[in-house]
């Protein structure tokens, strides 16, 4: 008896230590990219690191406008300098430029949170009806259709990015929102019917039979017994599908050049206009993370119950 | 009405009136179609074919929603995210209750089930009984037409079950609203029905009152599913002996069995010589003696079970087995001879092939 204790004892701790290592090595690439971006300047390409340095925001500065080297010997005079808002004061500081006009990174910013926000939402109303009609309702060949549905994700984007681009052109979805919005969707809609289809075949009919017989109709049945029970599995597959459509680079690269450009799209493009600012393009990333974190802690317990409720299921 | 699953009949050419206030029990095993006939008068099913007539109106292609009556699941399904009082409330917000209606309502049912400490709790913190009274509370708040009751205290604990068997023929007798209660268990039955009905594999097999359908089944399959135990069943042959009687050679152990007067003429009048019949006798009209006795057989006993207030003698006669209901005082050892005779009065016959009553 106490040997098999021991023996659990013993595998736990070295499970926990196992998921300690992979954490850590997980978290190597974040925690360089968060630190670099509150690195100064002139710190950033020092080898080897400093690895105490005065923190500094200017690369977030960098990020958010476009800037002008003060040419040599047109340094601003004292009283300029007193005159400068806080910020341009610490980009002076740093790099000895002038902000010109805001930059790029806010508009791709916006870019990306309407198109994904927008996506996430109308695949998540489609994703839960569909679900629900081939949950609950004879549809005549169901299984055909469910396949059909998620073969529609077994094409990697880059192949069906070409005739996707041909196609946009010709009814001008190029570089636009609403083309983005629509691809997000089409290709993420299968994979949410399918995960919501399980999360829905779990609710026993009976609440809604019951809310039937109760004076409801079939819509109404749906909206207050089958929604507020599935909110867990919609939490679920929102999240995954908004980080989806937030990650998406194939698809956003080919299609979008400016109106609708997304971050993804646009980040890497910066390493070189920017002369290898490293700092900035880790700030912009940063930035970047924050969204799809700020959603998946808002969701965390659904998304907890969510995923091993997935599992649990065969 | 017909109900068919693709190609599976689950009810065959079921056709029932219900009586107004009338406290009807659909009794069956399970899987006989059941649950499959209250999703029809509910509309949660559509019939296949036939019609469904509520209150002289034909509500066949009504949606549930709109025929007004009240369902208690087998299962409850109470709302899970929903508190006992808003569970309860449900149906009134259907039809847009005022409020202070609203609460009016759920207070009466409330009060009825006394269940005013559960009201806000979720269905997951409640007891299996609280639970059932929420779903009953939910089923009374809004005076429908009928009450469609699947198995409700199904899933309780036995002497619960007691309990609520008397709660809710009480509430039932308050209200006087027209019920079908659906069980598997016969006891249950007897003991609430105002009528019973008795379903096998998807046919209704006979109705009426409990202890019409109790002393006169219809067939064998009533016979044996109604009672505990149910109606021994003796395999016999009419057959004219020495004496010119009438009586009956009892396959048991060949013995020939003398009938009164009044069953030999029944006999005469519906069975053409020579034919099987199958003997119908309750183990409470079952005599077992240990002397020699008129009228008797002979059979040694097999088993006794003790109920506390009676026995339950099994005794073997031949290759059959005859339950045998005595008083609580006489002991019988296992092995011993005895002789066994009928109430004649109240043995009944069924045609060996066909299993029907030969008694109507
Ligand atoms: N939706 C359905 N589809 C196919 N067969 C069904 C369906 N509902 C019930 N049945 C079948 O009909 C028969 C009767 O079921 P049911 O009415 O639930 O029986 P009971 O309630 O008497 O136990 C069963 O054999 C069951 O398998
Ligand atoms: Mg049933």
């Amino acid at each position: 008896m106490a040997q098999v204790r021991e023996n659990k004892g013993a595998r736990k701790a070295i499970v926990a230590v196992v998921l300690i290592i992979f954490t850590i090595i997980y978290m190597i690439p974040l925690f360089y990219i968060v630190n670099t971006s509150f690195r100064p300047w002139a710190d950033i390409r020092e080898y080897p690191p400093k690895l105490i340095y005065q923190p500094s925001v200017a690369a977030f500065i960098r990020i958010f406008t476009a800037r002008a080297v003060y040419p040599p010997g047109q340094a601003p005079t004292e009283q300029e300098l007193k005159d400068m808002s806080t910020i341009e004061r610490i980009v002076y500081k740093e790099t000895n430029e002038r902000i010109v006009r805001t930059g790029d990174l806010p508009r791709r910013y916006l870019n990306s949170l309407i198109i994904c926000v927008l996506s996430t939402m109308i695949t998540i109303l489609l994703g839960t009806t569909a679900a629900y009609g081939f949950s609950r309702f004879p549809v005549k060949g169901k299984d055909d259709w469910m396949f059909f549905i998620l073969s529609t994700r077994m094409l990697p984007p880059v192949i069906v990015g070409i005739p996707v681009f041909l196609m946009f052109r010709n009814v001008g979805l190029n570089d636009s929102h609403l083309g983005l919005i629509l691809l997000y969707v089409a290709f993420n809609v299968s994979f949410a019917v399918w995960v919501l289809k399980g999360f829905i075949d779990e609710i026993p009919r009976e609440y809604e039979d019951a809310a039937l017989v109760d004076g409801y109709s079939r819509f109404q049945a749906f909206r207050k017994i089958v929604l507020p029970q599935s909110v867990t599995g919609i939490a679920a597959t929102a999240v995954f599908v908004f980080i989806f459509a937030w990650n998406e680079y194939a698809f956003a690269f080919m299609l979008t050049r400016n109106t609708a450009q997304t971050v993804p799209a646009w980040l890497p493009y910066q390493m070189g206009v920017l002369g290898f600012d490293w700092g900035a393009a880790a700030a912009g990333t940063t930035l970047f993370l924050i969204p799809p974190m700020v959603l998946t802690i808002l969701l965390r317990n659904h998304l907890v119950r969510g995923i091993s409720f997935g599992a649990v299921r065969k | 009405m017909v109900k068919k699953f693709g190609d599976f009949t689950a009810v065959k050419e079921l056709d029932l009136t219900i009586h107004d206030g009338e406290f009807l029990v659909l009794l069956g095993p399970s899987g006989c179609g059941k649950t499959t006939t209250l999703r029809c008068i509910s509309g949660l099913e559509i019939p296949t074919s036939g019609s469904i007539i509520l209150d002289g109106v034909d509500v066949t292609d009504r949606r549930a929603s709109q025929r007004d009556i009240a369902f208690v699941f087998q299962l409850y399904a109470l709302y899970p995210h929903l508190t006992a009082y808003k569970n309860i409330a449900f149906p009134l917000k259907a039809q847009h209750v005022p409020k202070e209606e609203m609460d009016k309502e759920v207070d009466r049912v409330v009060k009825m089930l006394r269940i005013e400490h559960i009201l806000d709790r979720k269905p997951k913190h409640l007891s299996g009984g609280d639970m059932q009274r929420v779903a009953l509370g939910r089923a009374l708040v809004r005076h429908p037409k009928v009450f469609l009751l699947d198995e409700p205290i199904g899933t309780l604990d036995a002497a619960f079950r007691e309990e609520m068997r008397t709660e809710l023929k009480a509430l039932h007798v308050d209200i006087n609203a027209t019920s079908v209660y659906v069980t598997h268990d016969q006891e249950e039955a007897m003991s609430m029905g105002d009528r019973i009905a008795v379903m096998n594999a998807g046919v209704l097999q006979q109705i009426g009152e409990p202890h019409e359908v109790y002393a006169n089944p219809v067939n064998l399959f009533v016979a044996r599913f109604i009672g505990s135990p149910g109606m021994n069943l003796l395999a016999c042959k009419p057959e004219t002996g020495e004496n010119g009687q009438l009586g009956l050679r009892m396959r048991g152990n060949n013995e020939l069995l003398e009938l009164p007067g009044t069953l030999q003429q029944l006999l005469k009048e519906k069975v053409e010589r020579d034919h099987s019949l199958v003997l119908g006798v309750r183990p409470e009209d079952t005599t077992v003696h240990t002397a020699e006795q008129e009228h008797s057989l002979a059979a040694e006993v097999y088993v006794t079970e003790k109920m506390g207030s009676y026995h339950i003698v099994d005794l073997s006669y031949g290759e059959e087995i005859v339950r045998a209901r005595t008083s609580a005082y006489v002991d019988m050892e296992i092995g011993q001879n005895v002789r066994m005779s009928f109430d004649m009065g109240r043995v009944r016959f069924f045609d060996s092939e066909s299993g029907q009553s030969i008694m109507n």
